[in-house]
């Protein structure tokens, strides 16, 4: 049985390596994924182009702009001359938010008299409009609280917020993604490589080669998804080689938990694989079927954005995603140096899911078969 | 060029599609699918933040500072804990992603007028999320302290902001206008980068060779049905984000159509251009994927802003066609951009679509090797 299980094997590597394009195919893809997530997929804000409408001109306002600056969140890119042109810069998109700074503001804080500055934020994009404004009151509170000094806090009662960040201090988000981004690929390729390889067989007609050999339905499975755990593997060494190296994402905890946690991953990606390739009956169907398929489990995988933001109901569906769980590991082991005493329950959850999806798709890889 | 080949093509090209009802289901399907997964499931906006609270003082004041907490929609206090190792496992175990501590003394404190420290840790894995619960914690404990104050005092400098174009600040609405874009270029992946390379990898491009059809008979026949295909998806999901979504279409929608349908063309000439280069299937599709899909989601400015990429990347955006087409969406759902201030957009749209269909028509050979 493993002398045939093994020449199945050998004969799906010669498959893969005998064109040069397929081995193009098998290390570029992931390495053009990583680098692309990990250059472009970050949700930091910083240098927000920034249109300053100065109409005071005094020391103070340029102190004001000079920490704005200063911060690394805002650049300034644009002076425009009159309102009508802030509008027209923010209608066209080449600046994100204006900042309108009236005349008397510089006399109103020797006099010590409250004062105002104007902040304009193109909402478009939300999440950045709200960071950005979150910025913009830190940065003017902290200089209104300079410029005061002690004189109006001696009667006034202050909350004092200390806030700590844990694991992950610099609030990288490249931290939080590459993890992701390996369990990505590992899912994208061997879904692929599984699927394709066997409706491969049956479009070509080399299936019915395959079925006259004394070949048994379950040695043919493993012969078709040992390769694809294989390069699932490789694949996974080399984007998490390239994430610590390249892109310096540090790893807390136990690498050898990261390798057995990705073989209980593999079962449900690999179960998922074979039951694509029963339901189509070309290569085209088995790839649009897998990205059918993929879209969704990542976009409700917490991949992206929280899990708890979601509607209850999507909450529900994402238990079915093994995305969900291999997510929580790779970023638990990365970024939190957990151990299994606090993902167990991930763990099971994979491996319950893992063995009723693979099984499921052997009975009906049995029966198309038979 | 005869009109009646190309209604030969076309109608050809229409029956193959007919007879593949899986692949046709799935490109009205797929739309709706991501519709409904990002307009109701993925939001960035960031609410409910699961919070432990570690209160010390049990008073009433404190407990009424954690209901600011929970009442204000961003927090959601689900657990109370006793000492502080027991916040540990919630962080860790990601059950909580926020912890506040409120120290002994705090009423004590408040009464006399001193200055209180308050602590809240944040789960800084996900960035994004902690650096916003850190900006509303901060409101929240300056909102509480205010109310104390025993005259309101305005503050010194007072910041004022506004929002233009997504009042409400709406992740829904920035995300839905470019998901038109992302959702037009899986489509041209997945159907049209595969038209030609069938037709070499079964050797039916035989048969199409020996009859008298000429190179842009065959190009613009082939493209037609998967035009019309294209083209109502776009309907579907400009009608679905309206409708179902309420996302504003401020600007006009006989423009969006336009430029949509030029996007469209320039796509699907690209796909076929995919196509006619990459022979086999296999081939044909991954180019397509990664030529296509993968750009138009990460280097669009969809999700991710244009501007926090590093300089090469930039400057690789300005290739990529569902930029400008990510813009013009955004423009004119939200800000009602006319094409005045869309033309360069507009512009560079079209040159593209004309190059890459004319780069398809060259690249064709009409002839077996």
């Amino acid at each position: 049985m493993f002398e045939r299980i093994k020449n199945l094997v050998i004969k799906e590597f010669i498959y893969y390596f005998r064109e040069k394009r397929t081995i193009f195919f098998l290390l570029a893809t992931p390495l053009i994924q990583i680098i692309l997530f990990g250059y472009v997929a970050t949700m930091d804000v910083n240098n927000i182009s920034t249109a300053l409408y100065d109409l005071d001109r005094s020391s103070e306002s340029r102190e004001l702009v000079r920490r704005l600056e200063s911060s690394g969140y805002f650049t300034i890119t644009r002076m425009p001359a009159s309102p009508e042109e802030i509008r027209d810069l923010i209608d066209k998109g080449d600046v994100l938010c204006a900042i309108q700074i009236n005349r008397g503001f510089g006399k109103d804080i020797q006099r010590g008299t409250p004062t105002e500055v104007q902040v304009i934020v193109d909402g478009t994009d939300s999440n950045t409009a709200l960071i950005a404004m979150s910025y913009i009151n830190t940065i003017i509170g902290k200089y209104s609280m300079d410029m005061t000094g002690g004189v109006v806090n001696a009667n006034i009662w202050r909350l004092d917020l200390r806030n700590r960040v844990w694991y992950n201090p610099d609030l990288k988000s490249r931290n939080y993604m590459v993890p992701g981004v390996i369990a990505l690929i590992v899912m994208l390729t061997c879904l692929l490589l599984t699927s394709m390889s066997v409706v491969r067989e049956r479009e070509v007609g080399t299936m019915e080669q395959l079925m006259v050999t004394p070949i048994r339905p379950l040695e043919l499975i493993l012969g078709k998804t040992i390769p694809a755990a294989i390069i699932g593997y490789f694949d996974m060494a080399l984007v998490t080689f390239f994430g610590v190296f390249w892109f310096s994402v540090p790893i807390h905890g136990a690498v050898m938990l990261l390798v057995l946690c990705t073989g209980a991953y593999l079962l449900s990606v690999l179960g998922f694989g074979l039951l694509i390739s029963t339901i189509s009956k070309t290569q085209q169907q088995a790839m649009t079927a897998t990205f059918f398929f993929f879209q969704p489990v990542i976009l409700l995988s917490g991949f992206a954005t929280p899990i708890e933001t979601m509607p209850e109901v999507f909450q529900y569906i994402t238990y079915l995603s093994p995305l969900r769980y291999f997510l929580v590991i790779v970023r638990g082991i990365f970024l939190k140096g957990v151990g299994i005493d606090i993902l167990w329950p991930q763990i099971l959850a994979l491996l319950a899911l893992g063995t009723t999806i693979l099984t499921a798709s052997v009975f009906r890889f049995k029966k198309r078969l038979a | 060029m005869k009109l009646l080949r190309v209604k030969a093509i076309m109608k050809k090209e229409f029956i193959q599609i007919w007879r593949d009802p899986l692949s046709l289901a799935m490109a009205f399907i797929m739309p709706v699918i991501l519709l409904f997964i990002y307009g109701y499931a993925i939001t960035f906006d960031i609410d409910k933040i699961p919070t432990v609270v570690f209160d010390m003082d049990k008073s009433s004041l404190s407990r009424e500072f954690v209901n600011q907490f929970h009442e204000s929609g961003y927090f959601r206090v689900n657990s109370y804990v006793d000492n502080y190792k027991a916040i540990d496992p919630y962080l860790d175990a990601g059950r909580a992603r926020v912890a506040v501590v409120i120290p002994e003394d705090f009423s004590k404190n408040v009464h006399k007028g001193c200055n209180v420290k308050i602590e809240v840790l944040i789960d800084g894995g996900d960035s994004n999320t902690a650096t916003i619960a850190q900006g509303y914690a901060i409101a929240i404990a300056e909102g509480f302290s205010q109310r104390f104050r025993g005259s309101r005092v305005t503050p010194f400098i007072d910041s004022r902001s506004r929002v233009w174009y997504n009042n409400e600040l709406k992740s829904r609405n920035f995300i839905i206008p470019g998901l038109i874009a992302i959702i037009m270029a899986v489509i041209i992946a997945l159907l049209i980068a595969l038209t030609i390379a069938r037709e070499w990898d079964r050797g039916t491009m035989e048969q199409l060779i020996s009859t008298p059809v000429k190179t842009p008979e065959l190009i613009i026949g082939k493209l037609i049905p998967y035009f019309l295909i294209g083209f109502a998806d776009t309907i579907l999901t400009i009608l679905m984000s309206t409708l179902l979504f309420n996302v504003p279409l401020r600007g006009s929608v006989i423009l969006l159509l336009g430029l949509s349908g030029i996007f469209l063309f320039g796509g699907l000439s690209f796909g076929m251009l995919m196509s006619i280069v990459g022979k086999t299937q296999l081939a044909a599709s991954q180019a397509a994927l990664l030529t296509s899909f993968l750009p138009a989601f990460l280097l669009s400015g969809f999700i991710f802003s244009i501007s926090n990429m590093p300089k090469p990347l930039q400057i690789v955006t300005y290739f990529i066609p569902a930029r400008y087409f990510v813009t013009i969406l955004k423009g004119i759902f939200l800000k009602g951009s006319t094409l005045k201030i869309l033309w360069l957009e507009a512009l560079l749209l079209t040159l593209f679509a004309v190059l890459v269909f004319i780069a398809a028509n060259r690249k064709f050979r009409k002839r077996i090797e």
